[in-house]
């Protein structure tokens, strides 16, 4: 054997491992679901953008149905959980596990992890609250996924008025306005849900320390993207 | 992340003895997944088989009472006993659906990616081994939602596999309202459950690969599965988005397909093929790269052009991406749109081509071992040749016109379809047949196996590009109702005698598969003299793979080299430590 160890090609340096994507398999798998989720509102904004410039007729004018300063205000606090999130991941990567603490000399205490992830849960889940009374109160005035409901307060507004109201295409514009704000908080959802999930199995327990954050920076991810497709939806079907 | 690193090491504290329903049913070992895939499928496959029989007698046998038919309900089948128009459609709908989504879909990347990608590239398991598990029951899940749909009141979907609108959006027009929904749903949950399996498959070959796996050492079966799941990532979300708006248009009454209201039928076109397109190259990918595998293995050489193979496979997912449109050329698309469609489809034919010049020049001068998985892969890249110059035909915009929707168009996917990727499926399945039971399928009945179907099939699906050309259209209930198409009835008939006798072949190698699971001669350690990763470990591997991580020293295609016989064999594993090779640098913890 002594002679087999001396024939190894010292020239040759050893393979490398090429050892991947240089990131850990979570935030791997989360970017390429993202990359799945991206395709997927692709098709349904895709679709709307067809519908929307193949329509018979004009599109209702911003604000006419839609009240645009509730989900502005909605918006906002989905921006703010963003930011939040943003805290929380600070939070932890600096250790502060603690929900809050005094600071010498200033009268605002200093937030940790636990409740940079109150903040955001609650943000996310007062997003998916609002969302919900706007829908009721829609529908209550009749507007639903199948366009204006006959004999509804809307109904009445658009006769009166077809082209403010856009009548023509009344269908189409429920059609998109449900499913795509749909299933934005429907994914939501799902991020209130996981992150409540990881608050009382993880960050209360407090599992998460500098040297390992991976949930935190994985659902992270996950929040950022959808509070990024919200803006290009509340650009897209409430402002323009 | 030191915490990543740890759970690495002592992965074995994890794969302890298991109790019966962990171990088997509920389980998170990829190998056992894939083999729960591989039951599943085989059984959507025999279903799917089933449907054809009975589309086949009454193409063959219009207006005859088919035998057994009695014991179907009476909106399925007349008093006497003959298929009825609405039923027939139903034949149509739900075969093609369910070969595609639950057998060779499932087949091809649920069976195989699971059980090869960690094999083949010296992982421990799948990055997310309780996703991987979500993944199998969900798709589970949705074929049994499939298959619900023949238990509810008028059936199945009647529009064809492709659920064109406005026939799908519409009850009205279908006369087909539970069914519909089903079939939505089901969509959307299979699509759930490859999205699942794609991120794992797509996470591990990138982050698991054992130290010295290089991009470049790994199997072009490993290669062409993770093209695949790229595609799968990419295009199943597509197809529930539109499989949502359809589920809405039937559900909740929204337009988004309904022309009256401002809606667009074609919009469901172009998201299905937008979707479709990608699919078809999901259901031919991972075949090509099996079939790679063992035309290696049974030729005794290297892959000829092991770089322009990877760079093929890519090319071939990229360009799947533009060319939907030209499954729409007669669907009053643009006609300029068209020829944009036509030329980017053509393109397909290069690096498909590139393929199929690599196959054989692998084979040229080989030292051939007539195995049975080689023989199913030569019939493989014979097969795929004509349903690739077949698909020329549709791909030419003027060709097309007169070709499209005919019983051409079932000849040339059938070609793929069956004499592709199930050829390929045939030789997958008896290659790893022993790294999955520890037995080995008889090779003689797998020899007749592949003879008397390789026959069936070709008298079964040759005669149809006659018939399309004849103009037989490709969902006609009757054919002999048109003066232009009877001269045709009796090729129609001898089609369907063909296509019997093909279904009946099958249930030799079912017999095989299934009797060798118990009678099967035990298998060696490296029954094909092979070169993969997974070939190091006992048959069948236990879970969590290998004890330690293995190293790899070579590529996988190291057959009749010269360092190979200085050893006194043609071939030299990827795990085999010569004396003269250096142990990779370890993996970097991730």
């Amino acid at each position: 054997m002594t002679h087999a160890t001396q024939t190894v090609d010292s020239m040759r340096p050893p393979f490398p491992a090429e050892s991947g994507a240089g990131v850990y398999s979570n935030k791997l798998g989360m970017w390429v679901f993202l990359a799945s989720d991206v395709m997927f509102f692709t098709a349904l904004i895709g679709s709307y953008i067809v519908l929307r410039f193949g329509a018979p007729g004009e599109w209702a004018k911003p604000g006419a149905v839609l009240n645009v300063p509730l989900t502005a205000f909605n918006t906002f606090l989905l921006i703010c959980s963003s930011v939040s999130m943003v805290k929380a991941y600070a939070a932890i990567q600096d250790g502060k596990k603690y929900f809050l603490r005094p600071v010498p000399g200033k009268t605002l205490r200093d937030g940790g992890l636990k409740f940079w992830m109150l903040v955001t849960i609650l943000c996310g889940a007062a997003f998916v609250g609002v969302q919900l009374i706007e829908y009721f109160k829609l529908v209550h005035e009749g507007f639903t996924p199948a366009g204006f409901r006959d004999g509804s307060l809307l109904a009445e507004h658009a006769a009166a008025d077809p082209i403010k109201y856009g009548l023509a295409v009344a269908g189409l514009y429920g059609s998109s306005f449900f499913t795509m704000t749909g299933f934005h908080g429907f994914h939501v959802t799902c991020g209130v849900i996981s992150m409540t999930y990881l608050y009382f199995t993880k960050v209360l327990p407090e599992k998460y320390s500098p040297q390992d954050y991976r949930g935190i920076e994985v659902i992270g991810l996950y929040w950022h993207f959808v509070d990024l497709v919200w803006i290009i939806l509340f650009t897209i079907v409430y402002l323009i | 992340m030191t915490t990543v690193a740890h759970s690495r090491t002592d992965a074995h504290a994890e794969h302890a003895p298991m109790s019966f329903w962990r171990k088997y049913i509920f389980s998170t070992d990829h190998k056992i997944i894939g083999i729960q895939f591989l039951f599943v499928s085989l059984f959507f496959l025999l279903v799917g088989g089933i449907l054809a029989m009975q589309i086949r007698w009454q193409l063959g046998f219009p207006n005859t009472p088919m035998p057994g038919g009695k014991i179907l309900p009476e909106t399925y089948i007349a008093s006497n006993g003959v298929i009825l128009p609405e039923y027939y459609v139903q034949l149509v709908t739900m075969h093609g659906t369910f070969m595609i989504f639950f057998a060779i879909m499932p087949l091809l990347v649920g069976v195989y990616a699971n059980f090869l990608i960690p094999l083949k590239i010296g992982a421990h398991d799948m990055a997310f081994p309780r996703i991987n598990m979500w993944s199998f029951w969900l798709a589970l899940l949705a074929g049994l939602i499939m298959l619900a749909g023949f238990f509810v009141p008028n059936g199945p979907p009647r529009c064809g596999w492709t659920m064109y609108v406005p026939c799908s959006a519409r009850s009205d027009l279908s006369g087909v309202t539970t069914g519909q929904l089903l079939w939505s749903v089901s969509i959307v949950v299979l699509g759930l459950s490859s999205v699942m399996g794609s991120v794992n498959y797509i996470t591990t070959v990138i982050n698991h690969r054992a130290p010295g796996m290089t991009w470049f050492r790994m199997p072009l079966s490993v290669w062409a599965l993770f093209i695949t799941a790229i595609l799968g990532v990419l295009a199943l979300p597509v197809l529930q988005g539109a499989a949502i708006m359809l589920l809405f248009d039937n559900v909740l009454g929204t337009h988004f397909f309904d022309p009256v209201a401002g809606g667009q039928a074609l919009l469901w076109q172009h998201l299905f093929w937008f979707f479709g397109h990608p699919e078809v190259y999901i259901l031919i990918l991972p075949a090509m790269g099996m079939v790679s595998d063992i035309i290696a293995n049974g030729s005794r050489k290297p892959i000829f052009g092991y770089h322009s193979m990877v760079f093929a496979i890519i090319g071939i997912a990229f360009l799947g991406w533009i060319v939907w449109g030209h499954h729409m050329f007669m669907s009053g698309m643009n006609p300029t749109l068209g020829s944009t469609f036509m030329v980017s489809t053509l393109l397909i034919a290069v690096p498909s081509a590139v393929k199929v010049f690599n196959w054989m020049g692998t084979m040229w001068r080989g030292n051939l071992r007539f195995h049975v998985p080689m023989l199913n892969a030569i019939g493989f890249v014979s097969m795929f040749t004509i349903g690739g110059l077949s698909g020329i035909f549709m791909a030419a915009t003027p060709v097309d016109i007169p070709l499209h929707d005919t019983q051409f168009i079932v000849a040339h996917i059938h070609y793929v379809l069956f004499g592709g990727s199930l050829f390929a499926l045939f030789a997958a399945i008896t290659y790893w047949y022993p790294k999955m039971f520890g037995r080995m399928m008889n090779p003689g009945l797998g020899k007749i196996h592949f003879w008397l179907t390789f026959v069936a099939y070709n008298l079964t699906f040759f005669p149809m590009h006659i018939i399309g050309m004849g103009g037989q259209m490709r969902r006609i209930y009757d054919p002999t109702i048109y003066d232009f198409l009877k001269p045709q009835q009796p090729l129609n008939e001898f089609i369907s005698y063909a296509a019997f006798a093909l279904f009946a072949i099958q249930f030799l190698f079912a017999f095989n598969f299934l009797w060798s699971l118990k009678f099967g001669q035990k298998a060696p350690q490296n029954p094909w003299d092979d070169n993969g990763m997974e070939w190091s470990l006992p048959n069948p591997a236990p879970h969590g793979n290998w004890e330690r991580t293995p190293n790899v020293y070579r590529g996988p295609y190291e057959f009749s080299s010269p360092e190979a016989e200085a050893r006194g064999s043609d071939f030299l594993p990827q795990y085999v430590k010569l004396p003269t090779d250096r142990d990779p640098a370890p993996a970097a913890g991730h």
